[in-house]
């Protein structure tokens, strides 16, 4: 067990935060602090792929020494290209998600969603009559 | 929320022209009409709000509701834990995902590719498809956030507007003379750092998202100092799109023979330089110049419709 925790512990907190993410997107009322959550939860992917590229006594793959390029200096940069498009989906579908909150806000008076379910379940049956 | 006719509706109502007969289609027919009764007051009060029974109600399911998701949490927490005990020791050589490929980006990148930062090697000629699929992203999101923010000139919201003045008045009783001098002193500054950051984005760490980034950042702060006016002068929704746009298209078009030979890598018209200079990587330096611009216009974008509504 401790030699699991000690050899994983990137990926484990990795997959805590993004438990944590994933509790405050579900239970959460509030829209934005659901999108809090949803950011917890992107962050602990990068979290995961940097642990995974990342190896010991190596460096970043910007290298000084232009001479010398071998597989044996630097660590793998495949998970950083990935983390760089999780982050710019990451910043799109939030802005998106807060433009939509925002939208709700100025017709609702209100972030929480189970007032604004009702609200709008209420609006409805007032135009059928 | 009562819904009274305002007169001044009706009026604009009757001389429709066939593009705002589109938008209030697109917008949902009457959203436009019923968006004025929904004034925005900061002290509004809501009287017999049916919110109060609603709360009653939605508390009875609250509780099994909790539960639930903290069942599908730890499930799916604990699925994830037992994929962590089948992986490969953090930081071990011997894993599957330092396999060959990796090898190649890095052994023959500064031949293939000319760039001596291998990730923006990788990232931009390797995989440029893949940045060009994220600047989609970022610019599909910009303009899906244009669509529900930006305000219609032909349907002015009353309350926004005084809100408006009411800001300008305030900033101009507060004059804040601190702010403007060190925002003054900064920016210059920063948009130097940005620039630096986007232009040695194939030789140093940095690249096109970072300095973008950067530039977007030292534009926040020229409107936040000195108000939205004074940018507009030099950056409104003309040359927002424009840009975007226009660094959107010379990218696509940059990369486009190698996304039709198959990527298959070919020769760049661009010659590739001394690795190490500033002229060198081929296509990496043009494709970092456009995502720059496109991320520099996307932060602003975002800042200044979430703010005002408009850019």
């Amino acid at each position: 067990m401790w030699d699991f925790i000690m050899n994983h512990y990137y990926e484990i907190a990795a997959v805590i935060l993004f438990g944590i993410g994933f509790m405050n997107l579900l239970v959460q009322r509030n829209l934005i602090k659901k999108l809090i959550g949803l950011n917890i939860m992107d962050t602990a992917i990068y979290l995961f792929l940097a642990a995974r590229g990342f190896v010991f006594g190596r460096i970043a793959p910007v290298p000084q020494d232009l001479t010398n390029l071998s597989a044996e200096t630097f660590i793998n940069p495949i998970p950083s290209g990935l983390v760089l498009t999780g982050i710019v989906v990451s910043v799109s579908t939030t802005a998106f998600g807060l433009a939509l909150a925002l939208k709700l806000y100025r017709r609702y008076r209100t972030l929480n969603l189970d007032e604004i379910l009702v609200l709008s379940k209420k609006e409805r049956e007032d135009k059928k009559q | 929320m009562t819904n009274n006719p305002n007169p001044e509706n009706k009026k604009t109502d009757q001389k429709l022209s066939p593009i705002r007969m589109l938008n209030k289609w697109v917008n949902g027919e009457e959203l436009p009409m019923e968006e004025k009764d929904f004034e925005l007051h900061l002290d509004m009060k809501e009287t017999n709000h049916p919110v109060l029974t609603v709360r009653d109600r939605a508390r009875k399911f609250r509780k099994v509701y909790v539960v639930f998701s903290i069942c599908i949490c730890v499930a799916l927490i604990s699925i994830m834990m037992i994929a962590t005990i089948q992986m490969p020791p953090f930081g071990e050589v011997d894993v599957p995902t330092n396999n060959e490929v990796s090898e190649k980006y890095i052994e023959d990148g500064l031949t293939d590719t000319g760039s001596a930062n291998i990730v923006a090697g990788m990232i931009l000629d390797y995989r440029a498809f893949d940045t060009l699929g994220e600047s989609t992203v970022l610019f599909i999101a910009v303009n899906a956030v244009i669509i529900l923010l930006k305000r219609d000139p032909d349907n002015p919201d009353l309350s926004e507007e005084a809100q408006d003045r009411r800001e300008e008045l305030i900033a101009q009783s507060k004059p804040n003379v601190i702010l403007k001098i060190m925002a003054s002193v900064l920016i210059p500054f920063i948009l130097l750092y940005g620039a630096y950051v986007v232009l040695n984005g194939h030789i140093s760490p940095g690249g096109g998202f970072s300095g973008g980034a950067i530039m977007g950042g030292a534009l926040i702060l020229f409107a936040s100092s000195y108000g939205f006016k004074k940018v507009s002068t030099f950056f409104n929704f003309k040359t927002f799109t424009g840009i975007t746009s226009t660094a959107l298209l010379v990218y696509a078009c940059s990369k486009a023979y190698s996304f039709f030979t198959g990527a298959n890598h070919l020769e760049s018209f661009i010659p590739k330089g001394i690795p190490g200079a500033i002229l060198s990587g081929g296509l990496i330096l043009p494709l970092n110049i456009c995502v720059g611009m496109i991320v520099a216009c996307t932060m602003y974008g975002f800042y200044s419709l979430f703010s005002r509504g408009d850019i």
